[in-house]
This record gives structure tokens, sequence and C-alpha cells, in this order.
């Protein structure tokens, strides 16, 4: 205790001050103008315990932590009280890496990955058309190796299957018909050939005999 | 206010049969509930009754377990938090369903934000009701999703005391944190005679403790390599108990420390290594250390803003290695240029061992010193002017034993009590940094005072509006008969909202100040506390001698300063090596 002035030191302007700064990213730059990391489009594949809400902790972290998610899909695996979601994010690098972290501490999640560029992925649409020209609506469907599911009077419902960018070219495709409805599942993916999606899955044996036998493991 | 049941009178109690062995054997859920936190080692539980959680208490009623009765709901998730920051284990606390539950949502907050171990049991109303709106029916797993570890909704009988036992386990389970199992009032009450199994936290939610060597190498090159080596202990050291191995690192090294301020009293404040805590209000040569170091071994932090300040200009120059037993915590706000994820002590004693020599950091120690005379931390206190409530702190310091607990509110006297206070040991400085809740001081100086040795002394330094948040407490500490001291800065305002309002919005005082304030003292006295009034400094060594003296809860309001603000400090988003000493300097 003084009972002069108080706190004392060289102003701030009288201080040195290194040149050095960080990005919004926290991470450390020279020279000032480096570029920051561009947002990202990747898919996420996380095992989880199948119990109630666990969609609603998954879905409620993105929303909180304000994580981009483009869509996500659930799902049982082979594994009975597993399920399998497939999340879409888009997101810069760090972020990327914070959203698998996040969703690792939450404790339903057993196991989760980033899905490799070459990943098989897939998503199924509905496409509900205007019925008045159903043999060209019939021919754009073939085109798309994709199903007539319900023909009427005044609607065309079609079912369409494929990676993300061949059903956004499939529903411009039907743009022409006057799209009424439509209705996609978002994504879903595995990992390429004999490479596990997710880190330390392992088959299980729930829904027998869709799983080959065991023997020749 | 909510309706509750009201509890039965002293005459409707039924008569226990406590002669009886087989009465406190399980036969419910409740008591498997009471079973598993026995199990558990569970001492002390805080809460209040209510429809839904009165099967948890009737099976109280046999258990050996302390349970203290708070006034609020609030008050016993703060009194958990405290107790279990103290103690070390989870603070556990109950609360009825809908209201009782929703009043614990700040404490399970703000224990979320500070990392604490602490397990909340709510009621909840028949499983068969739950989605009707029943009465007194609020979706507690839904509310308190985004602020718990992980919380449960208990759905049988026979397995909810696995379920509590899990839940409590979690939350001591690597980065500590709040979890909570809501109790329907059937799953409570259904037969069952299974035993809980083992207390233990779930197979998804194991941290990795050893750190990876690649990651411990990496991590040792960089401190050796550096001029200006600078630890930063966080609540991690503490929380962690890695204190004996952080400190011990520094020393052999020789490496100056700062710390965050959950991270307060890793390292004693009055060593010369120590440059006490960094951030906003924290001391120049701390913020200065941090502006200037060239490699920034954090330990247990997760660079909270208002240790960073504007994060383009936090630690410009330094190479950073961040230890966290969380792996998302690295490279959250910061990035990490050398990771360790693992157990701070672990992890420290690794790096420590894989070191093969010192980092030769003379001259930026000597830096550092300059910068502590530079820059000391003191206060103007004229004759002419009040009681200076920097001054109040001191006293207080000097006059209570070197390992005292001190609790605090949030806001100007919480600051005050973490600059002016000398603290030297871990779990001695017990506030709420992350969530910065009002009103914490007086429930956490009760959870502190029961997780304490009965030698200690605990000390809670509170602000007039944060003691006013929480004041319903009071009633529980006379109760109890428990020896805290609470010592009020009372300055009559918010005070933190009144020096923002007077730096940055031109001097409007909206409703920062009170008109009218209460006499604490006296309101002290009518709980059944002892109550002084001081205003001036002449008064103030004997008001203390004797709140400290007295075998119970005592209050001091003291009078202090209305116009004095708290200083360093670094402007919200600002430089840290920029603080202000001074408003003029904002």
């Amino acid at each position: 205790m003084s009972n002069e002035q108080g706190l004392q030191g060289p102003a701030p302007e009288e201080r040195p001050h290194p040149d050095g700064r960080r990005n919004s990213q926290g991470i450390r730059i020279d020279p000032e103008a480096e570029a920051e990391h561009e947002p990202r489009r990747t898919v996420l594949s996380a095992i989880v315990e199948h119990e109630p809400g666990v969609l609603s902790r998954v879905a409620g972290l993105a929303a909180r932590r304000q994580f981009n998610i483009e869509s996500l899909t659930v799902g049982p695996t082979t594994v009975d009280g597993h399920a399998r979601i497939t999340m879409v994010v888009e997101e810069p690098d760090p972020g990327i890496d914070q959203i698998e972290k996040q969703l690792a501490k939450l404790k339903p999640v057993i196991s989760i990955g980033e899905l490799d560029d070459d990943a098989i992925r897939a998503e199924l649409v509905l496409l509900k058309v205007r019925g008045e020209d159903p043999d060209k609506v019939h021919a754009v469907t073939e085109m798309y190796d994709g199903q007539t599911l319900d023909v009427g009077p005044e609607t065309i419902t079609v079912q369409l299957t494929g990676d993300e960018r061949k059903i956004d070219d499939a529903v411009d495709a039907f743009r022409r018909f006057g799209i009424i409805e439509i209705a996609r599942t978002g994504q879903t993916a595995l990992a390429h050939g004999a490479k596990k999606t997710v880190p330390g899955e392992e088959p299980g044996t729930s829904g027998e005999p869709t799983t080959p036998t065991t023997d020749t493991q | 206010m909510s309706e509750r049941t009201a509890p039965p009178t002293e005459t409707d109690a039924p008569t226990p049969a406590d002669d009886d062995p087989t009465e406190t054997d399980v036969t419910s859920g409740a008591t498997s509930v009471v079973r598993a936190l026995e199990n558990a080692g569970v001492e002390t539980a805080f809460g209040v009754q209510g429809g839904a959680i009165m099967p948890i208490y009737d099976a109280l009623y046999h258990s050996d377990i302390r349970h203290v009765t708070m006034a609020h709901e609030q008050g016993a998730s703060h009194a958990a938090d405290a107790y279990g920051v103290v103690k070390g284990d989870p603070g556990v606390c109950l609360a009825t369903s809908g209201p009782g539950a929703t009043n614990l949502v700040t404490g399970i907050a703000d224990a979320n934000m500070d990392s604490d171990a602490m397990l909340a049991l709510t009621g909840q109303v028949p499983s068969e009701m739950v989605g009707s709106d029943a009465f007194q029916e609020t979706d507690t797993t839904g509310v308190t999703a985004p602020i718990t570890k992980h919380n449960y909704f208990a759905s049988s009988s026979d397995t909810v005391g696995d379920v509590v036992g899990e839940a409590f386990a979690l939350a001591a389970e690597g980065r500590p944190g709040p979890t909570l199992v809501d109790l329907p009032k059937d799953v409570s009450l259904g037969e069952t005679d299974r035993e809980p199994g083992e207390v233990r936290a779930p197979a998804t939610c194991r941290p990795k403790t050893n750190p990876d060597s690649h990651e411990v190498e990496a991590a040792a090159r960089a401190i050796e390599r550096a001029e200006k080596p600078l630890l930063l202990f966080g609540g991690g050291v503490v929380k962690g108990d890695a204190t004996d191995e952080a400190r011990a690192f520094a020393t052999e090294h020789q490496i100056p420390v700062v710390t965050t301020m959950p991270g307060i009293g890793a390292m004693p404040e009055d060593d010369d290594l120590c440059l006490s805590w960094a951030g906003m209000h924290g001391t120049g040569y701390a913020n200065m250390a941090i502006t200037h170091t060239d490699c920034l071994i954090a330990v247990g932090t997760r660079f909270d803003d208002r240790l960073t300040g504007g994060i383009d200009t936090f630690a410009p120059e330094a190479e950073v290695v961040h230890i966290d037993i969380d792996p998302a915590e690295i490279s959250k706000n910061v990035h990490a240029d050398y990771p360790v994820v693992g157990d701070a002590g672990r992890a420290i004693e690794a790096i420590d061992a894989e070191m093969d020599q010192t980092p030769d950091a003379r001259e930026w120690r000597e830096q550092c010193l300059t910068w502590k005379d530079e820059y000391p931390m003191d206060y103007a206190a004229p004759d002419d002017e009040p009681l200076k409530p920097q001054f109040v702190v001191e006293a207080l310091d000097e006059a209570t034993p070197d390992e005292t607990i001190v609790t605090s509110g949030v806001g100007q006297h919480q600051m005050w009590a973490a600059q002016y206070w000398t603290f030297r040991e871990p779990r001695r400085w017990v506030s709420s940094h992350g969530l910065g809740t009002m009103g914490y001081g007086l429930p956490a100086a009760i959870g502190a005072r029961l997780a304490a040795d009965d030698d200690e002394t605990v000390v809670c330094v509170d602000g007039d509006a944060s003691f006013l948040m929480t004041i319903q407490e009071l009633s529980v500490a006379v109760r109890e008969d428990l020896d805290i001291t609470v010592a009020i800065l009372n300055n009559e305002y918010i005070g933190m909202v009144r020096q923002w309002q007077d730096a940055f919005f031109e001097g409007r005082r909206m409703a920062a100040g009170y008109d009218w304030c209460p006499q604490f003292d006296k309101l002290a006295e009518a709980f059944g506390a002892r109550g002084w009034a001081v205003d001036s400094y002449e008064e103030v060594p004997d008001a203390i001698e004797e709140a400290l003296a007295y075998d119970g809860p005592s209050v001091i309001d003291f009078h202090v300063d209305p116009a004095e603000n708290v200083y360093p400090m670094v402007s919200s988003g600002g430089a840290n090596g920029k603080f202000a000493l001074s408003e003029d300097q904002l």
C-alpha cells in the first residue's frame, strides 16, 4: 500500500511490443499476409451407442459450437446397440479437427474418423415433378438410372441414388418439368476397399444372415 | 416461487428401524442410488427437497452421508462445486424436478466452464408422465446436455445405481466436469435388490493419460532451445493434482511461471519465479512475459479470451507447447506447435526426463524480475479518500493463515481478491472463472467449509451485488454452524459494470448502482450470524480479528471507495502487453 499514485510503470505506447501476430485461428503467421484456411467439405463417420437422444447430442453439439453441417444420416450397423452417423461438414481445417475431437468426447461416440477423398459416397433423393410429360420424365429418369415410384394424372415421383454431384446434376435436369417437392437423405459413405471407415470398427453379427460366413474370416 | 411438496414435520416423520441392518439393504431404485453414492465414497451432499426427489431423500434417511439442505438449488450446485474443488473428489448436489432442476442449471454451467467435477441428481416426474407436461416436469437432460460432460435419464430401478456410479466416476475422469442423472420417481420407488456394481467411467470416455513419446520429444527439444521460456499453469495443473510436478519442473529448469486465474496456487505466488496470473486484470509483469516469451509452455489451460485478449496479439513471438488431457483443447483457440496430450503431471515428468539440457534463460529471468519492479501491483490510498478495497484484501490475507481458502463472487472484488491475496497452495482459491457467476461466493464458502479440515480458515471475499444474489444461504451457514467469514467489499455498485460504463459508455451508469443498499451487518445478525460494518482504515484490523475469532458465520460489511477501479486492465480483445494502468490509458 502506498499513499501516492497507485499502479506505476511505462505507459502502453512506451512499452516494447513484438511484431509477430497470429491469425484468427490462433496460428502464428509470418508474414502478415499469409492466408487463412479455406473451408473444406468432408465426410465424418462415427460409430455411436444407439441410445435415445444420441442424434440430438450430436446435432446440438454442432449447433452450439457453430459447426456447419451440410447433412447428417444415422442408421444401425451390424453390431447390436451401435449406429453409424455420417456427417457432411464444411469448415476450414482447424474446424474439422475440432468437430472430430469434440464429437469424440461425447459419451455415446465410440469412434469417429474423417473419410478419405476416395470414399464411396451415396445419397438418395425423391423427386415429385409435374406429370404433364411422362415420356420425357421417364427418359431423364432412365438417364440417371433412377426408378419411377409413382405415376398419377398430375404428378410423377422418381427415386435417384448416387453421389452428391450426380444427384445435383439430376435435380437440375428435372427442373424443366417443374419440381413440386423434393426430399434428399443426405450423404452416407463408407471407406474405399478394405479400409476401415472408422478406426477400430469391427463387424458384428446383428441381422444375420446378411453377414457372410464367419469361418472365411 | 415454485411449489413444492411440504416436508414432513417432526411428528409426521416415520420411525426408522435404526437397529435393523436390513433397513439399509438395497430395496428400491432410490436405495440403490444412495448405495452407489456410498460406494463412491460420498460423505456430503447438498440439495433441496421436493416432490420427485423425495424417494432419494427417504433413502438418504438411513445413510451416513451428510446432507446439507440449502436455501436454493443454485446454492446447492455452487456448494457442491466448491466442495469438489477443495476436496478433489466430485461434489454432489440434489434437486427435485422442474424448478429444482432448472435452479441447478447455473451451478452446473459454472462447473462445466471451470472443469469442476460434480454430480447432480435430479428428480423427474414418473416415466409414464414424461412428455405430458406434467406438474413440475422439465426436460432436464435436454436442458443440461450442453452444460454437462454427459447426462443420463435413468430408465430402470435395477440399473439406476450403476448409472449413478458411472456418472460419479465420469465427472472425475480425465478432464473433470459435471454430470447429471435424471431420476423418474417410479424408477426411484421401483423395487430392486440389485447392488450397484463397480464405480467406473464408461469405456468410451477413458482419456489418454500417458503422452506419446514423439510429442514429448518434440516438446522437450522446443523447450531446450528456448531463450525466453515461460510456463503457463492453468486450472488443469490444480485439478489434475500436478502441482508437485509442475513446481519441480519450473524450479529445476528455472523457468518463470504465470498462471491463469483457475491456476492460481499452482505455483507459490511469493516465489521469485512466479509472475502471478495473466489476462485482463492480471499483473503487468505476467502480461509482459506472455507478450515477449519465445516458448510458451501451457499446461491444462483452454486459452480463455480473458487470458489471451485479442488472439492476434497473444504471445505473438512464441512457439506454443500445449499439454492437456483433453485433445479438443489442442489448437482450439491458440495453435499448438507442440501438442502433448496426456495427464499434466505425467506429461511434465516425461518432458523433464526427455530434456538433455536446461534452457539458457538467465537474461530472460532477469527481464521478468525487471518487469516485476517496473509494474508493481499497488494502489493509491490517499488519506482524504474512502477505505480502499485492496487494503481490505491485504489485511485479510495478513490476518489469516497461509493456507486459508478464499472464495469469491464475480466482479471487481473478485479481481482485487485474486490480485492482492498471496496464494501459495492449490485448491485454496475457489471462484467462478469461466461462467462468471455472481453469487458464487457464499454457497461456495459453505461447500469449501465442509470439504476443508476443521483447522483451516475459510473466507469469502464478496461484492455487495454478488452477496445479494445468494444471501439466503447465510441461513444454511447459521443452521449448520459453519465457521466462515464473509468480507463484503461494498461499493454500492455492480462495480465492474460501473467501471465499464465509465470507461466505455461515457459514464452513463445505467442499472449499476443502488439507491439504497441493505445494511449487511444487520442482515447478518437477523440471520443469526455475526455482523460488523466498517468505514475506516482504523476499524479494519479489529473487525477482521473479531470476525475470524468468532466460531461461526460472520459478515463484515466493508464500505469501500465506490470510485475505485480494477487495474491493470487489458481492454476486451486488446493486446496483453498493452494493459492500461489507469482509465486514461484505455
